[in-house]
């Protein structure tokens, strides 16, 4: 008897080794012709070579499948150029954000930073004087008056739209989303014309936070009904056939299944506050001195302060900018971390 | 539940329990609090109209229309500082048209980037490389708006200008890229391009998820008819997915319109009305509101109030247009 042949399975839809060469052809050729045409014509820098060479390839792809395969191919091979481009152009901003944030910012950290405030200095002082304690403490305060307040209404939002389905879901879906439109300066206003000039007349840390909660509010409830909406019904089944009643199936049983997500829906919220800077510059007042009041004083925070020394402009004052940006992003890029992994920890359950 | 028992001493059987479907109480506390909690965004967006109407009412009254047809804005005071009613005037139109111009440039920039990335990545990515780029592009929606302000001021601006006068050399003899004076820094353009920046994050993931709910058979059809993956797409994703580029579009628009701090730091604020793309001068009602909020007296903080109110119910009728025209697209394409 004859040993069986193992055949090797195809891979027909995989490129073999020669259209891989081929393609790579073009690509060098592509580069090789950018870099002529830019020396030899009148165009310069970087954004002279990308479009030459993204017109050299693109034409290049264009021709060599027009030849080997045929028209609707070589379309084919437009379309998949230009949507490359495409991406490289949303996702190159991030990148030269990212890149900026951290060069530039490195250079105003210190270890005063997270001990000092600025009461004693002023924002155009040599960089190693003065902190942003008050900044952190103020930010940390003000994101912990709007989790109070916004969390609570943000899930109890998603359970009506989850849980109750009453007849007003529709309207509500749409409330949700058209508060999520609201400009952050109209919240700002909103604040300062309903609590600050007839209440409380005068800047606190509460009345910043209560605009930052009408921010929060529908991420949380957006966020939350999702995670909701993900939790299977035969749950729910199962907790009113155990006899429960209806809030106690939500609250021992709906509610714990969904806590991590809930928790992402927190952590978001918090991500989308800590850095706007509107409502926090017209309401907070922007104390240089640690305040752990939000009742009452000036109250600090990082957008404010990056703001104020923003605008001061000399060259201390924009390298503490990007110091206190490099924080602020930090700790976004750390709580966006921790929901992604919440979230993904739950999705693999 | 227990006085409805028969002591099981005297009789040893349960007496029948009664059927009802009549909520327990502690099920209509549920749902009152529950309700009331969840009327709170009712209830806040009613706030904000009622208030901010409450305080601009005045100078909407006295202005009427032409406070947002006029664009003068000066507070005229008599010898004793008091505020001349009649002199006065506060017009927004200038700022109505900047915010128009600034969110449109972002539109037309955005969109296209947009949806050739969400195509990219639902359709020709690979899976980890759409992991990752899903990550990054969620990520970019999150950072916050100084952020994008900074650093379009200190480094989109310089190559924008580059741009902006290619544009002019190129392009000048079309009107709105003419510029007479050659101010090209603080135009609104730039601030058009953060704002694109920033908006291309949730133009791009509304438009995914919409492209991501193309139904399978249809795909696979497409492909079945010999069909390239471009014909595909142009043929079966895209008639699919229209309205939902268009709610995205409008979602960007809304959160375009109502940018305060990106805008105020790149443009150069100039209360005039300004339809030269390029040129180094414009605005904005939110950053407007921003820069005059400073040195705003009783009156003018009025004004700024009005204002306010009506940059809310713009974004508003846009967020609404935006809802109704996604909600449809689910619906649609059976």
């Amino acid at each position: 008897m004859t040993t069986p042949t193992v055949v090797k399975p195809q891979k027909p839809w995989q490129a073999s080794p020669r259209e891989r060469l081929n393609s790579a052809l073009v690509f060098v050729a592509a580069i090789i012709t950018s870099y002529v045409i830019v020396a030899i014509t009148p165009m310069k820098g970087k954004l002279a070579y990308a479009f030459v060479f993204f017109i050299a390839f693109t034409a290049f792809d264009f021709a060599f499948h027009y030849v080997t395969r045929g028209f609707s191919v070589a379309k084919d091979a437009i379309a998949r150029a230009v949507v490359a481009v495409g991406i490289s152009v949303a996702v190159f901003p991030i990148i030269s954000i990212l890149a900026t944030v951290f060069i530039r910012g490195y250079r105003g950290l210190h270890l005063g930073l997270f001990t000092h405030d600025m009461a004693l200095n002023s924002v155009t002082d040599p960089i190693n004087q003065g902190g942003l304690l008050h900044a952190l403490t103020g930010t940390g305060i003000l994101v912990l008056v709007a989790l109070i307040i916004s969390v609570p209404l943000g899930i109890l939002t998603a359970i009506y739209m989850t849980e109750i389905r009453g007849r007003f879901m529709r309207p509500m879906k749409f409330l949700v989303q058209a508060m999520s439109g609201v400009p952050s300066i109209v919240a700002g206003l909103f604040i300062l014309s309903s609590v600050v000039y007839p209440i409380t007349k005068g800047y606190s840390g509460f009345v910043g936070s209560l605009a930052l909660s009408i921010l929060m509010i529908p991420t949380v409830a957006r966020t939350s009904e999702e995670v909701l909406l993900l939790i299977p019904n035969d749950l729910r089944e199962a907790g009113v056939a155990l006899g429960g009643t209806h809030w106690r199936t939500v609250a021992m049983v709906v509610v714990p299944a969904a806590r991590s997500g809930l928790v992402t829906a927190m952590i978001l919220g918090v991500a989308r506050i800590a850095g706007e800077t509107a409502p926090i510059l017209l309401l907070t007042g922007g104390g240089d001195k640690v305040n752990g009041d939000p009742f009452h004083g000036p109250m600090g925070s990082l957008p404010f302060y990056i703001w104020k020394s923003y605008a001061v402009g000399t060259p201390e004052s924009i390298t503490r900018a990007w110091a206190a940006i490099l924080v602020l992003l930090v700790i976004v890029l750390v709580l966006f971390v921790s929901a992604r992994l919440l979230s993904e920890r739950r999705s693999s359950k | 539940m227990s006085q409805t028992l028969v002591s099981p001493a005297t009789s040893g059987i349960p007496a029948k329990r009664e059927i009802t479907t009549k909520p327990r109480f502690s099920d209509r506390v549920f749902r009152g609090v529950v309700s009331t909690g969840a009327l709170s965004s009712l209830v806040i967006l009613g706030l904000i109209f009622f208030f901010l109407a409450f305080q601009g009412y005045s100078v909407l009254r006295s202005q009427g229309i032409h406070f947002i047809t006029s664009s003068t804005w000066q507070v005229v005071q008599d010898g004793a500082g008091n505020i001349d009613p009649k002199a006065t005037k506060f017009g927004i139109a200038a700022m109505l048209i900047g915010t128009l111009l600034c969110a449109l440039i972002a539109i037309i920039v955005a969109v296209p980037i947009s949806v050739l990335a969400a195509l990219f990545l639902n359709f020709y990515a690979p899976p980890f490389v759409k992991k990752i780029m899903v990550a990054i592009v969620d990520l970019m929606a999150a950072f916050p708006s100084i952020l994008f302000g900074l650093w379009g001021f200190f480094i989109l601006m310089p190559s924008a200008e580059y741009w902006a006068k290619l544009l002019h050399h190129f392009l000048g003899f079309i009107p709105i890229f003419n510029v007479d004076p050659p101010v090209f820094t603080r135009s609104p353009f730039v601030a058009g391009l953060v704002l694109a920046v920033m908006i291309i994050p949730i133009i791009t993931s509304v438009s995914r998820e919409v492209f991501s709910q193309t139904p399978l058979d249809r795909i696979q059809a497409a492909y079945a008819l010999g069909a390239t993956r471009w014909s595909m797409i142009r043929a079966v994703v895209l008639p699919y997915g229209r309205s939902g580029i268009v709610g995205g579009a409008m979602l960007g628009l809304g959160r375009a319109m109502g940018e305060t701090v990106a805008v105020y730091t790149v443009l150069n604020i100039v209360y005039q009305v300004n339809w030269h793309v390029l040129l180094g001068a414009g605005g904005n009602v939110a950053s407007m509101i921003l820069l005059k909020f400073g040195e705003a007296g009783p009156q003018e903080i009025k004004a700024l109030m009005a204002a306010g109110l009506v940059l809310f119910l713009l974004t508003l009728v846009v967020n609404l247009g935006a809802d109704l025209v996604v909600r449809r697209s689910g619906g649609k394409g059976r």
